[in-house]
């Protein structure tokens, strides 16, 4: 690489006009149709219009790993080990200091359909969102991966991703996993307040228990909640089933919206209703009863409903046009390391995906290495589905039925 | 036959004022055009895409779907009248809440100036605030722990296993709350230049109160009534974080939530810019109708 040579901007636009302005030919109105036509081509893929799949954007980008030692990384909330104290994320620090690579970390995503988006408009014009690492859950990263948004990762860089749960080696949504890798991996089951319903849950239909009516709240997120409504009807979420399993799932939750036996279908704000007890009872996401019950003496207790509960993973990808390729590399590396991998654990309460770290946890916290939440015991993982991979057309259809059953 | 009689040097320094008028607009007429005319024709265009046979999600082609608007009027259209309703019923409200508490305080504290300063700052106050803060403390006030609830139960208004959030009341009285300043405020602006003497005069003249409140000060204050029920309908027709907060799943959707589910969780934004369009266009003509009926000359 020649020093001499001035570096282009990442944005191809801007890398379009650049080059433009170069040329002999150089005109103010060649520069000025240049933008126009950029312009008007960035709007429309601002507005997620047209393109088939073959105008799908190969983005050649340069990597500047190099020369700017930083990385971009959006991940969910509370999603990474954090110190109150110091207002800091200790594994973040550690890697900066054992790499000199600065991470800006945002807790930008809130949603895998709300984040989509916001970025799809950009991804498809080959353009840098701005983050070299996105963390979205299988079936939305199955969607990036599908559509060309994902970089292939360079797994010399990542010698620590043998470290990955055999398991979860292989996904359908990534063949050999070469775009993705697993961040954390949960479950959705049921959870109870265990003062105010002494009872207990054992499967799906004791939310309909009349003693719960408007106390129930369930997931926005299709896979989750109507991967548990169909268990409970005896369907196999993973293997094959069609629009008639999915919408007898959709009549017994409209029937029980319609009731009043359900009081709000939510994403990550029902914790908020299970707190101040407005919902005593609901399908929920397992890390987050364990770090409610941190925070509020264990009220709660979660389960895997007897007909079973879905198994998810949210997955690391490096965007395309990412400037910061090698870097998000060096940090997936970094965090597939066991004993770092076991310091998040400790923290985020999900599924930890990588090997070793339930060894390092013993030196963390030895009450954890039990926590079958945290390494789940082969009975719970028996008990745990995938909701299989959607069609594109599949996925528009049961997407209007399930929000028309939720009133949206 | 009429004659010009300005002479060139007149005429000149006319066409050069109208020059300066022209350049004078043409920031703010190329800032409208850049941020709402485009993304208006944007929108337009965007409601009559097609999908074509197996395009990957999001994908959409440009076309002349008409059939889009039939589509999503026809599944959507009680989340749209729910959703002028509830902003019918908020805008109400929030006049009979709000135009004593800007009579109190631009007429009956206009002596007061200290008093007058302080209430006036508490009408301002909520803006410092997040709205979905705000809305979300609401929440709390309504819980089923909460001392509201727990009050309206011990006095059996509500029923033992009744609730008051997730409920339409919760909805319309974050709508109410929430857009309260929008209706205080320009009835405050306007009642703060009413004349008191003419209310002086009024009583002088045998005028009972309430006569000469509904001859003199209703009329006089006008304006601020119609300004502040303009802003505070409008944005609460379109409002879906009250909707998404207070309400349920079943009869509170209203249809900015709609717009919403279609456009981050359906993904189809065809669907969603038809509904937004219809939206725009319906308020336009709701108010339209409302400015010939009750419209006073200031705001034409």
């Amino acid at each position: 690489m020649s020093h001499s040579q001035r570096r282009l901007p990442q944005d191809p636009q801007v890398r379009a006009l650049v080059q433009a302005m170069g040329q002999r030919s150089f005109s103010r109105r060649s520069v000025l149709s240049t933008a126009g036509a950029l312009g008007l081509t960035g709007l429309l893929a601002a507005c997620g219009t047209g393109g088939s799949k073959d105008t799908k954007t190969e983005a050649v980008v340069t990597d500047l790993s190099e020369s700017d030692q930083s990385v971009n990384w959006a991940n969910w909330t509370l999603y990474l080990d954090y110190d109150d104290k110091k207002k800091t994320y200790p594994t973040l620090d550690a890697f900066t200091k054992k790499t000199g690579i600065k991470v800006n970390y945002a807790e930008d995503i809130d949603g895998n359909d709300s984040y989509y988006g916001k970025v799809q408009g950009q991804l498809k014009a080959g353009q840098d969102i701005g983050q070299d690492i996105v963390t979205l859950t299988d079936w939305m990263a199955g969607r990036l991966i599908r559509q060309g948004y994902a970089q292939e990762l360079n797994l010399d860089n990542i010698p620590n991703a043998a470290n990955l749960l055999p398991s979860l080696q292989n996904v359908d949504f990534d063949p050999g996993r070469k775009h993705s890798l697993t961040w954390q991996t949960g479950y959705a089951g049921i959870a109870w307040n265990k003062k105010a319903f002494p009872k207990g849950l054992k499967s799906l239909d004791d939310l309909w228990d009349p003693a719960l009516k408007g106390r129930v709240t369930v997931l926005d997120e299709m896979r989750d909640t109507m991967g548990l409504l169909m268990l409970q009807n005896g369907v196999d979420v993973a293997g094959k089933w069609g629009e008639s399993e999915f919408g007898a799932a959709t009549d017994v939750l409209r029937k029980n919206i319609d009731n009043g036996q359900i009081r709000q279908v939510k994403g990550n704000s029902y914790k908020q209703d299970f707190i101040s007890g407005d919902a005593i009872a609901g399908i929920v996401w397992s890390g987050d009863v364990v770090q409610m019950n941190f925070e509020n003496d264990d009220q709660w207790e979660f389960i895997l409903p007897e007909a079973g509960g879905t198994l998810w993973s949210d997955n690391l990808m490096v965007p395309v046009a990412s400037p910061h390729k090698t870097n998000a590399e060096k940090l997936m590396d970094f965090y597939y390391d066991p004993a770092v991998a076991a310091e998040v654990a400790a923290y985020v309460n999900y599924i930890c995906p990588v090997v070793g770290a339930k060894e390092e946890m013993e030196k963390i916290d030895p009450e954890l290495v039990n926590n079958p939440l945290i390494f789940p015991t082969d009975q719970d993982l028996a008990k745990a589905h995938v909701f299989r991979s959607l069609e594109p057309d599949e996925e528009s259809t049961l997407a209007t039925q399930f929000q028309n059953a939720i009133g949206a | 036959m009429s004659v010009d009689l300005r002479s060139k040097d007149e005429l000149r320094a006319e066409k050069r004022k109208n020059r300066t008028g022209i350049f004078l607009i043409t920031p703010g007429l190329l800032v409208l055009a850049l941020f709402f005319a485009l993304p208006v024709v944007i929108l337009l265009a965007m409601s009559l895409y097609s999908k074509p046979p197996g395009a990957e999600v999001g994908e959409f082609v440009p076309g002349l779907q008409f059939s889009n608007y039939a589509t999503v009027l026809s599944a959507y259209w009680p989340e749209l009248l729910r959703s002028f309703w509830f902003a019918l019923i908020s805008t109400v409200l929030a006049l009979l809440i709000g135009f004593p508490m800007a009579y109190l305080v631009a007429v009956r504290l206009r002596e007061k100036t200290l008093l007058q300063g302080i209430l006036l700052v508490l009408l301002i106050a909520p803006f410092f605030s997040s709205f979905i803060l705000r809305t979300q403390a609401w929440k709390q006030i309504l819980a089923d722990e909460g001392f509201v609830a727990q009050t309206l139960k011990f006095i059996a208004i509500l029923p033992a296993d009744g609730h008051l959030t997730a409920t339409p009341f919760a909805v319309v009285a974050g709508l109410t709350y929430n857009f309260l300043p929008f209706m205080v405020l320009p009835i405050y602006a306007n009642l703060g230049r009413l004349d008191t003497r003419l209310l002086e005069a009024s009583g002088d003249l045998y005028a009972s109160p309430i006569t000469s409140f509904a001859k003199i000060t209703l009329p006089m204050s006008a304006p601020g009534v119609f300004a502040g029920t303009l802003l505070t309908f409008i944005p609460a027709a379109g409002d879906y974080v009250n909707s998404a907060l207070l309400g349920n799943n079943r009869d509170t959707t209203m249809i900015g939530q709609v717009i919403d589910s279609r456009f981050f969780k359906i993904i189809d934004y065809p669907g969603a810019a038809a509904l937004s369009f219809v939206l725009m266009v319906s308020i336009l003509i709701l108010v339209t109708i409302y400015i010939r009926r009750f419209g006073t000359e200031e705001l034409m």
